[in-house]
């Protein structure tokens, strides 16, 4: 159907046999997926199901838990993330997260946009300004807020923070935004325009959203994955998924019949 | 606010605009191939029908998606419900072009019956119907689409006169009987592809202002 983009752009993400466990707990169970550039991929799945821990493999914050092991790969752009050879660092800059509560730095407007960019020293070339104004043009900030860079970022709206928090990301630029319930703080106005405008960051940018509510799914979307009990049930392009899911367990959970 | 739904609407409508379009076309052609004789032309709307019903697959298709994906209220609710109901009128008159050229290619094979005067001219009020309902549609126009539905009754007029023309022919010449009757159907196709405009119409009033004037529930 019209409204999903068939497959014809190049894999960004692809996850083979991915396994995680926390201590005992068998949190995710041989995942496989591929992840396609300039696209909106949404998880879904009840509470505990493994969703915001396969988001956080993506660049991976699951590292940083003591009890996670994980087995299994994941390629950005066909390499592994775990390549040695690959700094960290290096590929949270491309692989950036957006939490559930925007969590702007007690800082300027400016300085907050420009922090990524400065640990990065991405202002050699371009001017510090310029990486500003055009991160803060990406998330539609820039008209509001160029007359008060210098204001504190903890006295913006919830939907402007999160807004802000973004185009922090963006000034680094990243290949993949990953947001992990990036609406579930905002009211449903502010909820709107944030969906808005991950729809128009996806000319862009891949991106990945973990999300609670499946209708936002199903707006924002062009594939999804349902998750259970650490299980990728089904994974597909969205329309697909939500007129004609093929494992009655997607059925029952997007019919509200559980989760 | 310019939601991302609106862009997928507007592709919408525009899909069921070209289909109209082309319905419209099926209908037209196949009584141009009447009137001119010409079998190829008669041929050709029997074979561009497989393009209508695709099309009509396929915007069932993205009206579901768009249901299932965006939760739509109020008119946006109605625009996909009434999309999707239009989409098979506009298939069902593809169907009559289909009807009318597949007459046309059996008439072809004898002399003409009598001059065709009633007959066209249905055709254009039927398409003007159908093109005017579609017109509303565009432009959430109650009114044009209400006027619409009144002009049903001069298709009907115009195919009762075809019939009891043709009837006297059969009458009188029992070798006229096979022509007068393929004419007759013709007729009614074309009658059929006026109450399908109606039914469209119908649906883009309920569209536009939320109530019914089908079947005259409510004053016409």
């Amino acid at each position: 159907m019209s409204a999903v983009s068939d497959a014809g752009t190049p894999p960004v993400l692809e996850v083979h046999d991915l396994n995680l466990w926390y201590g005992d707990f068998h949190a995710l169970k041989q995942i496989h997926m591929v992840i396609q550039a300039c696209q909106v991929t949404a998880l879904i799945g009840p509470s505990g199901c493994g969703k915001s821990t396969l988001l956080r493999c993506f660049n991976r914050m699951n590292d940083l838990i003591e009890s996670a092991r994980v087995s299994g790969r994941i390629l950005l752009d066909g390499r592994d993330i775990r390549d040695p050879l690959v700094p960290l660092v290096t590929l949270r800059k491309r692989v950036g997260m957006v939490f559930q509560r925007p969590n702007p730095f007690p800082l300027s407007v400016f300085e907050n946009v420009a922090f990524g960019a400065r640990v990065h020293a991405l202002a050699a070339r371009t001017g510090m300004a310029e990486i500003v104004e055009r991160s803060l043009h990406a998330v539609g900030l820039w008209d509001t807020l160029k007359d008060r860079l210098r204001h504190s970022a903890l006295g913006l709206s919830l939907e402007q923070q999160q807004r802000l928090c973004i185009a922090r990301l963006v000034a680094v630029q990243p290949d993949v935004l990953l947001m992990d319930e990036p609406c579930s703080a905002l009211d449903p106005i502010a909820t709107g325009k944030v969906e808005e405008l991950i729809r128009a960051l996806k000319a862009r940018y891949t991106i990945v959203v973990v999300t609670h509510n499946m209708q936002q799914a199903a707006r924002i979307s062009d594939y999804t994955g349902f998750l259970f009990l650490g299980e990728m049930v089904e994974f597909g392009p969205t329309g697909a998924l939500f007129t004609n899911p093929r494992d009655p367990r997607t059925e029952a959970y997007i019919t509200g019949r559980f989760g | 606010m310019e939601r991302h739904f609106d862009a997928e609407l507007t592709q919408l409508r525009e899909r069921l605009l070209a289909m109209g379009g082309m319905a419209e076309q099926a209908v037209g052609k196949a009584v141009k191939a009447l009137v001119d004789r010409h079998a190829a032309l008669a041929q050709a709307v029997i074979e561009e029908d497989a393009a209508i019903n695709r099309l009509e697959v396929d915007i069932e298709d993205a009206c579901l998606g768009l249901m299932a994906r965006y939760q739509p209220e109020a008119r946006d609710l109605r625009t996909i419900a009434m999309s999707f109901k239009i989409v098979n009128d506009l298939e069902r008159v593809g169907d009559q072009g289909v009807n009318i050229a597949e007459r046309t290619l059996d008439l072809l094979n004898e002399p003409l019956l009598k001059p065709l005067i009633d007959i066209p001219t249905m055709a254009v009020l039927a398409q003007q119907m159908l093109k005017d309902a579609l017109d509303g549609f565009v432009r959430q126009d109650a009114e044009l689409a209400r006027a619409v539905c009144r002009r049903d009754d001069d298709v009907d007029r115009l195919n009762d006169q075809v019939y009891q023309e043709l009837l006297g022919y059969m009458t009188r010449d029992p070798h006229t009987i096979a022509r007068a009757i393929d004419l007759i159907l013709i007729g009614r196709h074309l009658e059929r592809v006026a109450d399908h405009a109606t039914n469209i119409a119908e649906d883009v009033y309920y569209l536009v202002k939320g109530a019914t004037i089908k079947h005259r529930l409510t004053g016409v």
